[in-house]
């Protein structure tokens, strides 16, 4: 038993050994051609700059270069798990060619990028390189051993370095052979760490000084925007539904009201007929106002919190839905109501495309992190797509640095869990209680 | 009839206190807080009591919570919850207690004096006024695979929905231009098909009705 876990161990060191000598070999082989193509031409577009011409072909080149750098980024991510942030300063929208290379050239990130090239070129090969030339080095220490010596000695006196043991006959093969054998073990174990090595050079050049914080940065500032978006939208609905539905009912009412002053003494069964759809009219304003408010900041939440708003969610839906609950205070209310839509997104999504006819919520605080499950036994195949319910309710909730998954295998179940970091504080009491004479 | 009030908006407060006087109730309170209603309802005994569901001093369910911890104290006491939005988790708190002379209603149906009134009476008298909507919510809730409920003709689902609401076979009746012996044969009709046992307690009935429709699937 123990044996076999180790040998599955073993099995997994040596293919991740292999992967990484090719993968090391395909990026020394493949991307220096590429490197050098790019900085010549870089090296090219900026000596035109005094002529003109490179205010034409900066933009381009630069263009080029940042998208093979993006490559490589990805690369890195892939193949060595190393993230390196993309940091560039926004290009402004219908810029011309020479805003557009000022903006390039200002940009610090656009120098790293040229740094990288030289450093790629170099150091970046050899480190890519060094991964498949251990691994495969020791192979031909073998073959030597094996009998290659004889084509390389080709009689007493000659010498064949392997490495720095000198052969000169089958004995200082074998000793050929022990070397190769210690490179083997050392290749085994350090293979993928070399490739590893090899991307954190890309990182420290191409990642800038400040990677962590200018990633926060950008993630702040799209998320930022996003919020500014999605409020000046939603003010834009409540506006849109305000003028068409409680406005024009309201003037529709005023002017039957005048009829109705102008009627009443004339023709009063006319205005009996007017007075109750003037009536009507109220009553429907009112119900349109109810809806605007439950999408703005739903009355249960502002009464009750996250626990009772989603119960009460649970309760309007048209399948039966199992809630549980257990939180001990109530978070900020903006997490509260971006907590409570975003449920209500996923039970409308659960509910439109999934096909289940039961679901599960549940909400939970733990570690400082509010934590919503939707469960539904549908036919699953959910995802987070671009433009899709479950995108947007992702992209709200990045706002809080909260963050979406989706477990949707085709077949169902669907899980969706979102997690938003935040506190939990006391609520306040209901003055009643606080007199203490009820007893609650 | 004496009635304690409890509203914050003086318009509506204002509003509700000359409606109700004009149709010969006594108002012994109109408040306009949590802290002030707890100690009318604790002091002034009232035949009922008309609640707005959110109260200052903090604006969530104060109205709600004082209704429901003064029928802790005096079970039974007629209260009349009023509100802007009508909720199903609302609702099963009042109810939950099976006294009856419970209230629930959306504030638009002040549009209707008559039939407001007649709500408070009926609440007043140990009976139930529900909203339509909390009904609508209940049945659209439970309809989708009740057996029981699907065997209902719509003239019957008619007569349960304001059977629901709490209206008497002659408010029924009133309601859907029959007599009062149909609906008595309807509602017969529906307590056989949902497997209710018939009571001739009006006040009974309808609870038995919601429990009917807000049990758990």
């Amino acid at each position: 038993m123990n044996t076999d876990v180790q040998r599955d161990d073993f099995r997994a060191r040596t293919r991740q050994a292999v992967l990484a000598a090719v993968q090391g070999l395909v990026l020394a082989l493949v991307m220096p051609p590429v490197t050098v193509l790019c900085l010549a031409f870089t090296v090219m577009s900026l000596e035109l700059l005094p002529l003109g011409l490179g205010l034409f072909l900066v933009p381009p080149v630069l263009g080029a270069v940042r998208r093979y750098a993006r490559a490589r980024r990805e690369l890195a991510a892939e193949w060595g798990g190393v993230v390196i942030p993309v940091v560039y300063r926004p290009v402004p929208p219908g810029a011309g060619p020479w805003t557009h290379t000022v903006t390039l050239l200002r940009d610090p990130q656009t120098w790293r990028d040229l740094l990288w090239l030289l450093t790629d070129m170099t150091a970046g090969t050899v480190t890519a390189l060094l991964p498949a030339v251990l691994l495969f080095f020791p192979v031909q220490g073998f073959l030597v051993a094996a009998g290659l010596w004889r084509a390389y000695v080709h009689g007493p006196g000659d010498t064949y370095w392997y490495a720095f043991v000198p052969v000169t006959g089958q004995a200082t093969a074998l000793l050929a052979a022990v070397l190769a054998a210690v490179l083997l073990v050392v290749a085994h174990r350090f293979t993928p760490s070399l490739l590893t090595a090899h991307f954190r050079l890309t990182r420290a050049v191409l990642g800038g000084g400040r990677g962590d914080l200018t990633e926060r940065v950008r993630v702040l500032t799209e998320t930022r925007r996003d919020a500014v978006d999605t409020s000046a939208a939603e003010l834009r609905r409540i506006e849109r539904d305000l003028h068409d539905g409680a406005q024009a009912r309201l003037v529709a009412m005023g002017m039957d009201l005048g009829t109705i002053e102008m009627l009443v003494e004339r023709d009063p069964a006319a205005a009996k007929e007017l007075i109750a759809r003037a009536r009507r009219n109220s009553a429907e304003a009112l119900e349109e106002l109810r809806d605007l408010v439950r999408g703005i900041h739903p009355p249960v939440l502002a009464e009750r919190g996250l626990g009772d708003a989603v119960r009460a969610l649970a309760l309007r839906l048209p399948l039966p839905a199992e809630v549980s609950v257990e939180l001990s205070g109530r978070a900020e209310a903006p997490v509260e109501s971006a907590a409570y839509f975003a449920v209500n997104e996923v039970l409308t999504n659960a509910v439109k495309h999934s096909g289940a006819d039961r679901v599960w919520i549940d909400v939970h605080h733990t570690d400082g992190r509010l934590r919503l499950t939707v469960t539904d036994n549908g036919r699953g195949g959910a995802a987070a797509r671009a433009g899709s319910g479950l995108a947007g309710v992702e992209r709200r909730l990045g706002t809080f640095d909260g963050v979406l998954a989706v477990s949707s295998p085709a077949g169902g179940p669907t899980m969706v869990t979102m997690e938003i970091p935040c506190v939990l504080s006391w609520p306040k009491t209901s003055s009643c209680c606080a007199t203490g004479w009820c007893g609650c | 009839m004496r009635v304690v009030l409890a509203e914050d908006l003086f318009l509506l407060r204002d509003g509700l206190v000359r409606m109700l006087t004009a149709y010969g109730f006594e108002i012994a309170a109109a408040v306009e807080s949590g802290p002030e209603l707890a100690k009318a309802l604790e002091e002034l005994t009232p035949d009922v009591a008309v609640v707005d569901v959110r109260l200052p001093p903090t604006h969530t369910d104060e109205g709600l919570q004082c209704a429901l911890a003064a029928r802790r104290t005096r079970p039974g006491l007629p209260v009349l919850v009023l509100s802007q939005h009508v909720e199903q988790l609302y609702a099963r708190e009042l109810l939950a207690d099976g006294n009856g002379a419970i209230g629930y209603l959306l504030k638009d149906r002040v549009f209707d004096a008559e039939q407001f009134v007649d709500a408070v009476r009926r609440v007043a008298a140990g009976g139930t006024a529900m909203d339509p909507q909390v009904i609508q919510q209940l049945l659209s809730r439970r309809s989708a695979e009740d057996r029981p409920l699907a065997r209902l003709t719509p003239r019957e689902r008619e007569v349960l929905e304001l059977m629901a609401q709490g209206r008497s076979n002659a408010g029924i009746a009133a309601q859907l231009v029959v007599t009062e012996r149909a609906v008595a044969k309807h509602t017969s009709n529906i307590f056989a098909k949902l497997g209710l046992e018939v009571s001739d307690d009006d006040n009974r009935r309808v609870l038995a009705v919601l429990a009917y429709l807000d049990q758990d699937r």
